[in-house]
């Protein structure tokens, strides 16, 4: 009885060495870097006035209903926030007695969560780094939503046949020569489209004409690993709904443990290996011999 | 001897409580009508803020815990070669198949795009190599056909006295292949529950910005682990003295005594891990300054502590009742640390909240109810439980306070 015990213990101890020490040959995760070339948005708070244009203009260029609220007998096309038929939304911050509006949208992460966890890759990175969704691979698990620390997918939950819904940087357009239409609607340059080496260009020679009017910082530019989607901010970022995420992808920390315990699939072949040679001998020995 | 093999209970299968159980199952179904016709919006409190409810956090993670008993029994009895608990490893994987097949309707429920679930097993060239949830689903699946396997002498034994049918032909030719391949169906067996069951806790390591810091840790995958031997050990307490009150069968007490080490010991290297965690992420503070969730953190904690404290004492060993005690509070641990985790310690902000809808709680009604009469039919139709006594008068229901073995 011992004897087996020490050996089935015996055994497990060396395949767990053994898996320990394998995966170190090979670091083969692939984590991808924001780059100049990426197409994203440069959203400058302080210069956002709260019209609303890119939300009209985004569910004309996208074919998105009116998301419509009575109050009081008046309709409006108000959402709070992104929902199944809003892809971008303009919120009003007032916090310590400073206010106005801001932007919020997909952020276009380099290595988002969302694409991280996605079963069949039905989220994934597309062509300019666009953050895009192909509803055919979708089973409607909705990890995405839990893995986003921004919020952005978002599901049709009144649909019997529904799908995730979220900001694809207008990717439809790109064949015609038009690019996001929230940054073609934007009056005031508050809403900026372009590739992320030029964002990050205008974005660093505004702050440095106007130093006064903004925290000198560009949210995005390292923040989650780097987005392609950037802030300008006069007030705290958190303050205008951005998360203090580090400068880790979101995904990091899943990636890191599952690409360890799972590297090359070494650790399970070798488990498997030794539960099945335990299991063998202590079935031999068992059978015929009776049981305590 | 021949009271140690694993019998057929017979007897009636409609009884009163199967009766309850199908008035709940059909409560459930007029519900799933709607969630397929109307939606998830319809008849769930669902939201973009919390996309993962009742569903997934009891029927699917809390569940497959429960069903966890397979696997602990059979890591005792075929690695670890404790021969003595063979009789309580059938009645083990029969719960661990159902609550895994039980887990897996729930997930064709709660995906909003069911039918495009057949391409998870079918199209690994689609397989997202980093998606813990990929992984789980995977290994999930083919656990389900493992413990069929595992479970499949019960049936095929039963069809073998047949005499000349042509099932009876099937199931002896089947069983001696079965028996010499069981090491690596065993092994398999094992293998998937450690992977899966730890990768459910790894599902919510992405969400480090959303799950509170007393749950949120890199040890996630050992916490779900080692519930997943608490809840497996405690849950065999459980099924063995509900089966011995309800099919008036001999008490396993003595067997089940000397399993509390093991369960104790489980219990409190949890405890152990997870305070060490938060001692080595500097968040002992937030045990006591997190509100509603230092109370749930210290409720869970409590009972961790108080079954692992009652599994070690001899008195507890000595009726079925305190036995049963023990094993509810473990299993009450359990419970309540997988639905903290992923329900009531999960907070996306901006004001989202979340409580299950009348309609999500009475499907997982309805799933339990399915899953108990499913239970109770096997039982009397087949080979799974050992100590039954075939032909005698049925005796009236051993009371809880018996301390019979």
């Amino acid at each position: 009885m011992t004897v087996t015990r020490r050996t089935a213990l015996k055994t497990l101890a060396a395949a767990g060495a053994a898996a320990a020490v394998a995966p170190g040959a090979a670091e083969a995760r692939v984590v991808r870097k924001p780059s100049d070339e990426d197409y994203g948005l440069l959203v400058d708070v302080a210069l956002c006035v709260g019209c609303r244009a890119c939300m009209t203009k985004c569910r004309e260029a996208n074919g998105l209903k009116p998301d419509v609220q009575e109050i009081g007998g008046v309709p409006y096309d108000a959402p709070l926030d992104m929902n199944g038929q809003t892809l971008t939304v303009i919120k009003r911050f007032d916090e310590d007695g400073a206010s106005g509006f801001v932007k919020a949208q997909c952020m276009h992460c380099a290595h988002p969560s969302c694409v991280s966890v996605c079963m069949l890759g039905a989220l994934h990175k597309a062509e300019h780094g666009v953050v895009a969704y192909d509803v055919d691979r979708c089973v409607g698990c909705r990890y995405c939503q839990v893995g986003c620390p921004f919020n952005v997918p978002k599901f049709e939950w009144a649909k019997a046949v529904p799908k995730i819904v979220k900001c694809e940087l207008c990717r439809h357009r790109y064949k015609d020569g038009k690019f996001a239409a929230c940054a073609e609607a934007c009056p005031r340059e508050a809403v900026v489209f372009g590739k992320r080496g030029e964002l990050l260009a205008l974005a660093r020679s505004r702050l440095a004409a106007s130093p006064e009017a903004y925290q000198p910082k560009i949210y995005g530019e390292h923040d989650a690993g780097g987005t392609a989607v950037l802030y300008l901010s006069p007030v705290a970022f958190e303050t205008v709904g951005l998360p203090a995420l580090g400068k880790e992808p979101g995904p990091e920390l899943s990636e890191s443990i599952q690409h360890g315990i799972y590297q090359g699939f070494v650790a399970p072949v070798v488990l498997l290996g030794a539960l099945s040679f335990v299991t063998w001998r202590n079935h031999k020995k068992v059978s015929g011999e009776e049981e305590r | 001897m021949n009271a140690h093999r694993p019998r057929p209970v017979e007897g009636k299968i409609l009884g009163p409580g199967v009766k309850l159980m199908l008035v709940l199952w059909a409560a459930a179904s007029v519900v799933i009508l709607f969630r397929f016709f109307l939606g998830l919006g319809a008849t769930t409190a669902m939201n973009d803020g919390y996309p993962w409810g009742l569903w997934i956090a009891f029927d699917v993670v809390v569940g497959t815990g429960l069903a966890s008993g397979g696997y602990a029994m059979a890591l005792l009895v075929f690695v670890f070669n404790k021969g003595r608990y063979h009789p309580l490893v059938r009645p083990a994987l029969l719960t661990s198949l159902l609550g895994y097949s039980i887990a897996g309707i729930a997930v064709v429920f709660d995906v909003g795009r069911w039918w495009n679930l057949w391409r998870v097993p079918v199209m690994p060239w689609e397989w997202n190599g980093t998606s813990v949830l990929l992984e789980v689903a995977l290994c999930i699946m083919a656990y389900v056909a493992v413990l069929a396997l595992e479970i499949s002498p019960a049936v095929l034994e039963r069809w073998r006295e047949e005499g000349k049918t042509a099932r009876a032909e099937l199931a002896r030719a089947w069983l001696p292949r079965i028996e010499k391949a069981l090491p690596l169906i065993v092994a398999l067996g094992i293998l998937l529950p450690t992977m899966h069951q730890s990768s459910i806790g790894a599902l919510l390591l992405v969400a480090g910005t959303k799950l509170h810091g007393l749950w949120h840790t890199g040890l996630l995958p050992l916490l779900f682990l080692l519930t997943a031997f608490g809840m497996g050990y405690a849950v065999i307490y459980f099924e063995s003295i509900f089966s011995s009150v309800a099919f008036g069968r001999a008490m396993e007490t003595r067997l089940l005594a000397r399993l509390g080490v093991v369960v104790a010991a489980v219990l409190l290297a949890f405890v152990v891990v997870r305070f060490g965690g938060i001692l080595a992420a500097g968040r002992m503070g937030l045990v006591f300054t997190s509100g509603h969730l230092t109370f749930f953190f210290l409720l869970e904690t409590a009972l961790f502590l108080l079954a692992a404290w009652l599994f070690l004492q001899q008195h507890t060993h000595a009726t079925p009742a305190t036995q049963l005690q023990a094993a509810l509070l473990a299993l009450g641990g359990g419970a309540l640390y997988r639905i903290d985790t992923f329900l009531t310690a999960y907070s996306p902000g901006n004001g989202w909240s979340y409580f299950p809808s009348v309609g999500e709680i009475v499907v997982t009604l309805g799933l339990v109810a399915t899953e108990t009469v499913l239970y109770v039919t096997i039982v009397k139709k087949f080979p799974i439980l050992a100590g039954v006594t075939v032909g005698a008068t049925r005796p009236e229901p051993a009371g809880l306070e018996q301390g019979a073995t």
